[in-house]
């Protein structure tokens, strides 16, 4: 167990020098560029596995958060010139908010309903933000970068490395999620809610906390796209690409395990950036519609579920 | 030590020439990025292969700087998150000398600090008032909108004269009909025009009926339309059962889609008597030296590709984009972003879009867009569109091919 | 601007707008609503629908309607097949398909997404038909033809489907399916068998829809995910499995929908309708006629 926290905690602190070092050495753009995409939906595929793995609650409105992110930074930018790092803030908050929300539905429904229900809510916040005139409304609203903090000398460096930041933070905190009495709590709410109850598992408490800390991180996760694009749109904020990559990433990688949807956001947000620059065609979305179809089909408990096979199997061999 | 310096030198030159040599055989890369997939997919097709036939064009002549020209160019899903990541690879990875912009203002707008902040030139691909707040004074859009407020006042000015005072203003919720619809509502409070109908439908809309019956009640003299293609079909077809009144003078203005082969293709009659904004027709005076030429090849390579038939109202400006690089080039002899801005700004460049001059914004100096009337057209023929007459041009004068028929329900039939 | 006869007007539209929500709905209600099927993928077939029905209009001349029922077979087969393998992989595993079902369908959708841009192309189309383009005059007001076409076929639908269910041995099969599969097994029934049955059902009647669909307005490939929200919205509201709540529901949805376009600000369309979703979900989640209590 500790030796463990000592191996997480040491490759963390590793994985925030490298991306530090690769911002003072690197001189070539793309990395930063590509590499922020991908960072960014490793932390959206781990926040929605705290309430969609953990606590088997599939939330569809990923999109929603990420464009409730999105558009708290735009409006904190535009109204006090708000930096960065208040913008983060100020989106997890909002998110935790919208998460409390979404807790309190989840009294009433299950199942398919939640997701209905999350499909629903985040059609409503977009057309509440398309009508909203001052953050530009359906017409979008371009933003101008501030200038950028040392030791960066590039704001995409410093974005990617933010990003990069958030990344072990939601890796932490679902670490720490599954291995405390909550990540207990969660598997044994999601395998029979009414059972869990009995038993004396504070069933409500556990849910409305990872609907809490999966939207703060979601919306956490969208902040930074304001000025990574230095626009925003409904259209695009709002995406319904969103939802479903995040969902496709974490299943990919396998839910059961706080690695999975780390892993399948690096599977698939890597394969995605390389497909837009090599085939780059409708061949794109048909890779992603195959990918998804094989891995449900064959892989069900996604690549962390895989593993463990194989290794089982290498076990039982030995054994 | 001398004779180490030498021998350096002679080195250094030996390899500067072999260096330079090789240099004459790479291409010159121009990159972009542009929607195949996504609700932009259908134009950014067709805007792709108007620049890919001026590539071949190019290329038959020889190239440029003696180097072949290659295009690098991928999928930007219509969307804006995808652009920063590919005009970074293009500028950092595949180091292209030449940036293209995406089709459509959406995933330009993104990339705009970029490339002012790299310094590198931007051909603009049919994006609306994108470099207003930025200020990049390198950009230059291929597409005629001219300035902001031309679009709005060539139609108000034809609806002012054939008598109408008052006005409807009816756009979708979204990002360029928006933009159209401010413009509008400006131009007509300067006219003096009564606005009597205000709306913005939300992109989803399945039926135009009731929203259409509402605009009726409101007795508009005017009607201008803001709206993407597949609403501008459902618009019209519920104009055509519902009816629009028959104090309407004008209507029209601004339907995207109404320029594309297939969406005219299928509505076929049901355009009849609308005024639209156009970018090229195939109207008399519209032909310029190549314009000829272009539309044979390209008509022959769309079957193929897939994309419109037609192809009017992008393709032949992606090639005209082509055109004025290749000038721009060829006058300045080297590929110094400063000096072909600089050029590009400074003259008036033959395309076989017309003469192209461009203000400090970066758009046209004079608006080039057309307001057209559509006449006598018959359903499920595409190739009648080909033929001069059906889509009479209004304005700009010079270009002019006929007059209004007003009322518009006397000119529907 | 609020008059009676605008409202009224607003009224019939979106009655007559409800009823093309039923029609693209109903068969998810059998597949989602009575099979439990999490159908993302429900659009993805009826816009696939729509395309083949432009394709015998354009290069047959098929009247539209007529082409929709021509592919219904094709699409009953397509969807015992589809059945087939979704059980295969999910419920014959005894595992919940949760959320790798909604996964699955969502592949699904990409790929026939995919494959109509290989085909098509990404232009939108439309098809061509006496009654598309015609209004019917009734005092002041005007009804367009396409409208009537989808209120006849989605009543005929509806009734059809519901006397189906209720009066033949089939139908009372899969509703008895739907309620308990453990006691239709014990009686001897093959409730798979019944399953994919009910499943072809609906993937059938996703022919017809299609047809209504590109009579009502233009396709293009990517048509499916504006529609996925809306008909989810509808087999929800209406609760689960119920023929008639589906019809009741869309209409409904469709007149909510109207007046607000109509009368109200036109931008604030979408919000209604989700908003009352929820609202029904918050209070009666098991929907306005639902089977579950």
């Amino acid at each position: 167990m500790k030796r463990s926290g000592i191996y997480f905690w040491t490759g963390a602190a590793l994985f925030l020098g490298a991306a530090l070092l690769m911002t003072q050495v690197i001189g070539n753009q793309y990395p930063f560029f590509a590499g922020y995409v991908i960072l960014q939906f490793i932390v959206l595929a781990v926040a929605w596995s705290i309430l969609g793995g953990y606590a088997g609650y599939v939330n569809f409105g990923t999109a929603a958060f990420f464009g409730m992110g999105v558009y708290t930074a735009v409006f904190l930018f535009k109204a006090f010139g708000a930096p960065l790092p208040v913008q983060i803030a100020a989106a997890a908050a909002v998110g935790a908010l919208m998460g409390f929300a979404l807790g309190l539905l989840t009294l009433r429904m299950q199942g398919i309903f939640f997701s209905i229900a999350t499909i629903a809510a985040t059609i409503i916040i977009e057309t509440a933000i398309t009508n909203w005139r001052y953050v530009g409304g359906a017409a979008g609203i371009q933003l101008q970068r501030p200038a950028v903090t040392a030791p960066f000398d590039n704001y995409v460096e410093m974005l990617f490395f933010v990003q990069a930041m958030l990344v072990v933070l939601a890796v932490a905190v679902s670490r720490y999620i599954q291995r405390s009495w909550m990540g207990r709590g969660l598997q044994a709410l999601k395998d029979d809610e009414l059972a869990a109850e009995c038993t004396g598992v504070p069933t409500l408490r556990l849910k409305l906390m990872a609907c809490v800390i999966s939207g703060a991180l979601l919306c956490a996760a969208g902040a930074p796209a304001a000025m990574y694009l230095q626009y925003a749109d409904p259209a695009s904020a709002f995406n319904l690409n969103y939802s479903v990559s995040t969902l496709a990433m974490s299943l990919i990688g396998g839910t059961a395990h706080w690695a999975g949807p780390v892993i399948g956001a690096i599977v698939l947000g890597t394969t995605q950036q390389l497909l837009t620059v090599t085939i780059s065609s409708e061949v794109n979305v048909l890779v992603l519609g195959v990918m998804l179809v094989l891995f449900v089909v064959a892989a069900p408990e996604g690549i962390i579920g895989l593993v463990r096979k194989i290794r089982r199997k290498r076990n039982e061999g030995e054994g | 030590m001398k004779r180490r310096t030498l021998l350096g030198g002679t080195f250094a030159v030996a390899m500067f020439g072999l260096a330079s040599t090789a240099l004459a055989q790479q291409p010159i890369k121009i990159g972009m990025s542009m929607a195949q997939t996504g609700g932009l997919a259908g134009g950014g097709k067709a805007s792709l292969l108007g620049i890919e036939v001026w590539r071949d064009d190019v290329n038959a002549r020889g190239g440029l700087l003696g180097r072949k020209v290659e295009l690098v160019v991928y999928d930007d899903k219509s969307s804006a998150s995808e652009t920063p990541a590919i005009y970074s690879k293009l500028l950092d990875v595949d180091k292209v000398d030449i940036l293209f912009a995406p089709y459509a203002t959406v995933p330009t707008a993104p990339l705009m600090p970029l490339v002012k902040q790299r310094g590198m030139l931007l051909m603009g691909n049919f994006s609306f008032q994108v470099n207003s707040k930025v200020g990049h004074d390198m950009w230059f859009n291929n597409a005629p909108w001219g300035p902001a407020d031309s679009w709005a006042s060539s139609f108000l000015d034809l609806g002012q004269k054939a008598g109408g005072k008052s006005i409807a203003l009816l756009a979708a919720d979204q990002e360029f009909a928006q933009n159209l619809a401010k413009t509008a509502r400006e131009v007509a409070t300067k006219l003096g025009m009564q606005v009597v109908f205000d709306q913005a439908y939300p992109p989803s809309t399945v039926e135009f009926s009731g929203i259409l019956r509402a605009l009726k009640a409101a007795k508009p003299d005017i009607v201008y339309v803001a709206s993407y293609p597949p609403d501008s079909a459902g618009i019209l077809r519920a104009v055509n059962e519902i009816g629009i009144g028959d104090n309407v003078k004008l209507f029209g203005g601004g339907m995207v889609g109404l320029q594309f082969g297939t969406v005219m293709e299928n509505l076929g009659s049901l355009l009849n008597g609308v005024v639209n904004y156009n970018t090229w027709l195939p109207e008399p005076n519209m032909y310029n030296e190549g314009t000829k030429a272009f539309f044979e090849t390209y008509t022959k390579r769309a079957v193929e590709a897939k994309v419109d038939p037609l192809g009017y109202y992008l393709a032949p400006y992606g090639y005209a984009s082509g055109q004025m690089i290749e000038q721009a080039i060829k006058a300045v002899g080297s590929l110094d972003q400063k000096a072909l801005a600089k050029y590009l700004r400074e003259n008036t460049h033959k395309t076989i879009v017309g003469p192209i001059t461009f203000a400090a914004d970066g758009e046209w100096k004079e608006s080039g867009v057309v307001q057209a009337q559509f006449r006598g057209i018959k359903d499920k023929n595409i190739e009648q569109f080909r033929t001069p007459g059906r889509q009479v041009i209004l304005f700009p004068a010079k270009l002019k091919s006929g007059d209004l028929i007003t009322p518009f329900e006397a000119a529907r039939k | 601007m609020f008059s009676f006869e605008l409202l009224l007007d607003a009224v019939v539209i979106g009655v007559l707008l409800g009823c093309f929500y039923a029609a693209v709905s109903i068969g998810l209600s059998i597949s989602f609503g009575l099979l439990d099927v999490p159908h993302v993928a429900h659009p993805a077939f009826l816009v696939l629908a729509s395309y083949g029905v432009y394709f015998l209009n354009e290069h047959y001349g098929v009247d539209p309607l007529l082409a929709g029922l021509l592919i219904t077979p094709l699409f009953f087969l397509f969807g015992l097949l589809a059945y087939r393998l979704y059980y295969e992989t999910f419920e014959k595993r005894g595992s919940d398909a949760g959320v790798r079902g909604i996964a699955f369908f969502f592949g699904i959708a990409f790929i026939i997404e995919v494959l109509i841009i290989l085909q098509f192309g990404v232009d939108q189309r439309s098809v061509t038909a006496d009654y598309v383009g015609q209004s019917w005059r009734l005092g002041d007001m005007r009804i367009p033809f396409r409208l009537v076409v989808a209120f006849v076929v989605a009543v005929a639908l509806t009734i059809l489907l519901t006397l189906y269910l209720s009066r033949t041995f089939m139908g009372r099969a899969i509703r008895a399916v739907a309620q308990d599969q453990e006691a239709l097994r014990l009686m001897g029934a093959n409730p798979i068998r019944i399953k994919q049955w009910a499943f072809g059902i609906a993937t059938a009647v996703l022919g017809i829809a299609g047809a209504l669909l590109i009579i009502v307005a233009p396709v293009e490939p990517t048509l499916d995910r504006t529609y996925i929200g809306r008909t989810f919205c509808v087999v929800v509201m209406a609760g689960l499995g119920s023929m008639s709540g589906t019809l009741v529901a869309a209409i409904i949805l469709g007149v909510a929908e109207t007046i607000v376009l109509t009368l109200f600000g036109a931008s604030w369309a979408p919000a209604i309708s989700f908003a009352m979703l929820l609202g029904v979900l918050a209070v009666r989640p098991q929907g306005l006629f639902g089977r579950r209590s």
